[in-house]
């Protein structure tokens, strides 16, 4: 079974997002960059469901250059290849689904036909909800999103979608794409060896298309700060008393 | 030409995130200077008029099939694609809900438009101007939405729902969509309940309590739990801990784990991340328990205590025995 995982390289932000002057992206010079948690259980389902079924399981990002730090994570923990559509600045939904179904048109002409596709449910940074679904549209698969479960019997996917405190099910069948939650599995630690059989597996580099964004980014800001100081309560077990007063005006005992 | 709202329903009955898309979508059908319409897809829709009614909704079209009855995404948009062929609005609006944007990203397929997800403010025009957000809502983006029609999304509880001036009497025209065997390959076929310990649900706690990394392991939840337990409350924890293995993801609080809106958020050995923080924006106040003087310095926690929360949870959970509490 061929298993293709859609990622996104997103910087790891800490307790303060701090924007670029000209307000079109975060301020990254000193942030640290990873998979994005979502599609981080994408690609370890992809490594699962190949070490129970046989055959072979590819990563692809569209980003910069530097995204092949991600696809070399995803490596690292047992992905077999990569495909890096290489661009300069963040796409729109639309012209980032367009990339990704030429790139998975290309693969089937050069044989290579993808049984399941996975994505994330929404990507952290521009949390667009969209990209699996119109990859789907495209390619003519069904869609399943925010899965929580996947089980392959007999060519079908039964995939259950968390609602509430409740689980949905849905059956479809192959060749699908799915959207993924965190929380599907626990994504596995990369070995050291798996770091260097990383270092070794192969990755296409392509340079897709460009097209005007059609969902234009003005500028980005900060939400409105409430910015009212934190009132300590009190230091070490001392402040017990302090802590249950607060509890008793506001009323929760 | 109108502007069209898509509602979320239970047998027509229409919840707060749908009044707010109503009171949304009647302020940008005003600016506009057109009618607002609603759509209803699925069983008992007709008995939205009257609430929809209220918010100033000109002619309710009720979608009904045989199809519709469980949840089925890409047949919803499909139906909403055919009245939109119908009635040309000049936008449709839906609910930021994780079902509003899936099925509005099928939309967005189906006619291949942009679809902008999560506003919260919007302008129309030929060019329509929106805010929208990103990053679960630790960062806002301006954006130029372009194409003849406009589908956008509005961000749960992020627009006061106001009804009308005067409530209206709205049409009702019920349609039957045309649907594809494909178009409900993807439907609901089951609803199975997840087994929660039986405890109190971490969305609807009045009160979480929750551990970070500075919990240092799996047992370290002891003191969180006793304190939780005395409070009536849940046990939350961030993803630092998640990925240690040291309690379930269902536990999660944050950006990709659960929102909550407790009244009260005590956070202990937590950092204070902007994706943990995305989770626990709905919390009317935040104490954190640190070690770290510097948590003062974050914006988002209300009250601190500074001190081993191996230390300062047992003080908080003896005094409130003290004060009667089992
Ligand atoms: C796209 C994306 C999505 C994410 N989604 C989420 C999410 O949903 N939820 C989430 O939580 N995180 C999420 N994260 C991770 C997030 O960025 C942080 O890495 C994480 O929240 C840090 O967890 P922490 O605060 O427990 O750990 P740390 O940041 O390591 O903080 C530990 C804290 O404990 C304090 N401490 C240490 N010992 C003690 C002690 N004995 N007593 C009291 N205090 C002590 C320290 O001073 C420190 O402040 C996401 C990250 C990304 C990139």
């Amino acid at each position: 079974m061929n298993i293709l995982v859609c990622i996104k390289r997103v910087p790891v932000t800490g307790g303060r997002i701090v924007l670029r002057d000209d307000e079109q992206a975060i301020e990254t010079r000193h942030l640290g960059f990873a998979i994005s948690p979502h599609e981080e259980c994408g690609v370890e389902e992809a490594v699962r469901l190949v070490e129970q079924n046989g055959g072979e399981s590819t990563v692809l990002t569209l980003g910069p250059p530097e995204a092949e730090e991600q696809i070399r994570d995803a490596m690292a923990v047992g992905i077999n290849r990569g495909i890096l559509l290489e661009t300069s600045e963040e796409w729109d939904a639309q012209a980032t689904a367009a990339a990704i179904v030429a790139a998975v048109e290309e693969e089937r002409a050069a044989g290579t036909e993808y049984d399941l596709i996975f994505f994330g449910n929404e990507s952290a940074d521009t949390g667009n909800y969209q990209v699996g679904i119109r990859v789907a549209h495209a390619l003519g698969r069904p869609c399943v999103t925010g899965l929580k479960k996947i089980e392959l019997v007999g060519g079908r996917a039964r995939c259950e979608q968390e609602i509430d405190d409740q689980r949905d099910v849905y059956d479809v069948a192959l060749p699908a794409v799915v959207t993924v939650k965190e929380g599907l599995n626990l994504p596995r630690y990369p070995s050291v060896p798996g770091r260097l059989r990383a270092k070794k597996k192969p990755i296409d580099r392509k340079t897709p298309n460009p097209r005007p964004a059609a969902l234009e980014r003005v500028r980005l800001k900060l939400p409105p700060g409430e910015d009212k100081p934190t009132e300590i309560l009190g230091h070490g077990p001392e402040a017990a008393p302090a802590v249950v007063e607060l509890l008793r005006q506001i009323g929760v005992i | 030409m109108a502007v069209l709202a898509l509602l979320e329903h239970d047998n027509g009955a229409i919840g707060d995130v749908a009044t707010q898309v109503l009171s949304f979508g009647a302020a940008y059908a005003a600016a506009a200077g057109l009618p607002l319409h609603a759509v209803v897809i699925g069983p008992g829709g007709e008995a939205a008029a009257e609430p929809a009614g209220r918010f100033g909704v000109t002619t309710l079209h009720v979608a009904e099939h045989e199809g519709l009855v469980a949840y089925a995404p890409q047949a919803i948009a499909r139906g909403v694609a055919e009245l939109i062929g119908r009635l040309s609005p000049v936008a449709v609006i839906g609910a930021g809900s994780e079902r509003g944007n899936e099925v509005f990203a099928h939309l967005g397929a189906i006619t291949d438009l942009p679809f902008a997800a999560n506003c919260i403010e919007a302008a129309p025009g030929e060019v329509a101007q929106v805010t929208r957000v990103r990053w679960g809502g630790s960062l806002l983006e301006e954006a130029r939405v372009h194409g003849a029609l406009k589908l956008l999304t509005l961000a749960p509880h992020s627009f006061e729902a106001r009804p009308a001036a005067a409530a209206a009497q709205p049409a009702v025209e019920r349609f039957t969509p045309v649907l594809s065997d494909v178009d409900l390959a993807v439907r609901v076929v089951e609803r199975v309940q997840t087994q929660t310990g039986g405890g109190v649900s971490l969305a609807s706690a009045k009160v979480v309590v929750s551990g970070g990394r500075g919990a240092g392991s799996a047992e370290g939840f002891a003191p969180i739990e006793e304190l939780a337990g005395l409070l009536g409350g849940a046990v939350g924890c961030s993803r630092a801990v998640t990925i240690a293995g040291w309690r379930s993801h269902t536990d999660q609080v944050g950006q990709t784990g659960t929102k909550i809106a407790p009244e009260i958020y005590i956070a202990c050995g937590i950092s204070g991340a902007t994706q943990h923080m995305a989770g626990c924006k709905g919390a009317k106040r935040i104490l954190a328990v640190n070690t770290d003087p510097e948590v003062a310095n974050t914006a988002d926690f209300d009250y601190a205590v500074i001190g081993d929360l191996h230390q300062v949870l047992p003080a908080i959970s003896a005094e409130l025995r003290k004060a009667g509490l089992k």
